[in-house]
């Protein structure tokens, strides 16, 4: 249940984004979420893709620095408030959320998560019934 | 190992006596063969008798790398053409290169310089040394080659350029030894571990690195990187090439071969001698050479000399790391910043690779100093204030060492170029008209 993402680091020139969406296009690795966290000078590309080894292994071999972080994706309904009673239980349980993002797509809505305690946060989610997804259903989707 | 006992052991009255003498048969020389000098000698009221023992230096003219740059090609040589068997010349980056003529003898004497270098880094004649220093007009590669030849190694003449070669050669012929700039070391680090051959499978154990100025964190880089030793070798081609000076294996100084090249530190303002001991300009002058003897040379290094016998028996003078050279200085709103300052910072940070480029630039009558660093892979985070925090320490870094906070840019793995000479790591953009 904890998915894959990497990060990778970029300077902020004209063009990057494409090359990165070129190079796992061409190694057919399909992306499913990502985020941009950027300053004046650069950015961080978070992503979450089909085969997350062969996407450092074929970014790394472009020579762009690539880490990989363990995250959550929690799948809630796509209703006012459902969100607030994920991030009820999380905050309750005193636990502090370094970033997220998120998309929703008909009844359903999922909740990247990266929270600065990750076994705790699977803990009190589990313990509320809070489904939290695996890489296969996110491609599944 | 020390090649040549008499000479590099000798007790430093000895010494000095053998610099009078060489001193004083070199003054003859150019005075009788070289216009420049006599003429300068004449202005100065001085003649050849007034030289007698090395204390007689100081009333010698500087000769400096304008004049060689005047004189250009063969002002300076005094020598005829018919004894000059080859010339060499620097990578001059304005105008006309400098120009060094060697007689047979010359060639001889650098050849025993680089000896001693080589002997020093425990490299002999059962040795294989790969010579990764440009070959041709640079003296780093033929005069390295020179030395290993002299103390019975084998030579890969490999030169600059093609790594990849660099690296399979290195691998096939069993290179214990890598003779190249410090930054071209690092250069082949990473391309030794991008081959994907295991680093048990590489003999190399020793480096001969110099024709660049290098701090000790980079040392430390080098060595940790390539897993072997790393000395200094130190040369000039105005003076020689490598071979000027060696570490030995206690690495507390440079040893200058100076029953070759007599060393004197000065004021770099006024020319007035230093105490020994003081930090001040680097000075030599050649005191066996035919082809081209060079008196009191300004070499722009600021140095001190050290002249107490080292642990390894040596008594030879030892040059102190050089902070940095005259003419490297960068005036940065009204600070005195030297690259090797900035050198030192970035190589001792661990989140950082050993390499930076400088850029600075005058907008709207303000000096801009930028510097670019390059992240270690592991330490690229997914976290922005991660990032925004190191960035925050390398300025305060920075800022502690020199007095001035720079912009400090994080750029991409390998994105700053990775020089196969001389690194070339400061664009100064101002102009001053």
């Amino acid at each position: 249940m904890l998915i894959k993402q990497l990060s990778v680091f970029l300077e902020n020139k004209k063009g990057r984004f494409t090359e990165i969406a070129r190079i796992l296009g061409e190694a057919g690795v399909n992306m499913t979420a990502f985020t941009v966290a950027e300053n004046s000078d650069f950015g961080i590309l978070r992503l979450i893709v089909s085969d997350a080894e062969k996407a450092k292994e074929v970014l790394k071999s472009h020579r762009y620095a690539v880490n990989s972080t363990d995250v959550l994706c929690v799948e809630c309904p796509n209703r006012p408030g459902a969100l607030a009673s994920v991030m009820t239980i999380i905050t309750d349980a005193d636990i502090f959320i370094e970033y997220m993002y998120a998309f929703s797509n008909g009844n359903k809505a999922l909740v990247i998560l990266r929270p600065n305690d990750l076994e705790k946060t699977v803990e009190v989610l589990s313990q509320n019934q809070v489904e939290l997804l695996a890489i296969n259903d996110l491609f599944r989707l | 190992m020390i090649w040549n006992e008499t000479m590099e052991c000798m007790n430093r009255e000895d010494m000095r006596k053998l610099q009078g003498i060489r001193l004083k048969k070199t003054v003859e020389r150019v005075y009788h063969n070289c216009e420049p000098y006599r003429k300068r000698m004449q202005e100065k009221g001085i003649s050849p008798a007034d030289i007698q023992t090395i204390d007689d230096i100081v009333k010698l003219p500087f000769t400096s790398k304008k004049d060689l740059r005047d004189y250009y090609p063969f002002g300076l040589l005094s020598s005829p053409m018919s004894e000059i068997v080859r010339l060499h010349a620097s990578s001059g980056t304005t105008g006309k290169p400098i120009v060094v003529g060697y007689t047979r003898n010359d060639l001889a004497i650098w050849d025993e310089v680089g000896a001693r270098c080589f002997t020093a880094f425990g490299l002999g004649k059962q040795d294989v040394v790969q010579i990764s220093y440009g070959y041709g007009l640079f003296t780093g590669g033929l005069g390295a080659h020179g030395a290993v030849q002299t103390i019975g190694g084998t030579v890969i003449p490999m030169s600059s350029g093609n790594t990849e070669k660099q690296i399979m050669l290195m691998h096939d012929f069993g290179a214990v030894g890598l003779a190249c700039t410090p930054s071209y070391a690092l250069f082949l680090a990473d391309a030794m571990k991008d081959s994907g051959i295991p680093r048990e499978e590489f003999k190399l154990k020793v480096g001969a690195f110099g024709a660049e100025p290098w701090t000790e964190e980079m040392r430390r880089e080098i060595e940790s990187k390539l897993g072997i030793k790393a000395y200094d070798i130190y040369g000039l081609t105005e003076i020689i090439g490598p071979g000027v000076g060696y570490e030995c294996q206690f690495q507390n100084g440079t040893h200058l071969c100076e029953d070759h090249f007599f060393p004197e530190i000065v004021n770099p303002e006024t020319g007035e001698p230093m105490l020994p001991g003081e930090f001040g300009e680097l000075v030599f002058s050649t005191i066996t050479k035919d082809g081209m003897p060079l008196l009191r040379f300004r070499t722009r290094d600021l140095t001190r000399l050290i002249y107490e016998k080292c642990e390894c028996g040596r008594t030879s003078v030892r040059m102190d790391r050089i902070l940095g050279r005259c003419d490297d200085m960068l005036i940065i709103r009204g600070v005195n910043v030297f690259p090797s300052q900035v050198e030192s910072v970035i190589c001792e940070m661990l989140e950082l690779e050993p390499h930076y480029f400088i850029n600075v630039d005058r907008i709207n009558n303000l000096d801009t100093f930028e510097v670019l660093v390059e992240v270690k892979e592991e330490f690229y985070s997914d976290e922005v204030n991660k990032l925004l925090d190191l960035r925050k320490r390398i300025v305060h870094r920075l800022q502690s060492v020199i007095g001035l906070s720079p912009d400090v840019k994080l750029v991409e793995p390998r994105s700053i170029e990775r020089s196969q000479g001389k690194a070339k790591r400061v664009n100064d953009k101002r102009k001053f008209n």
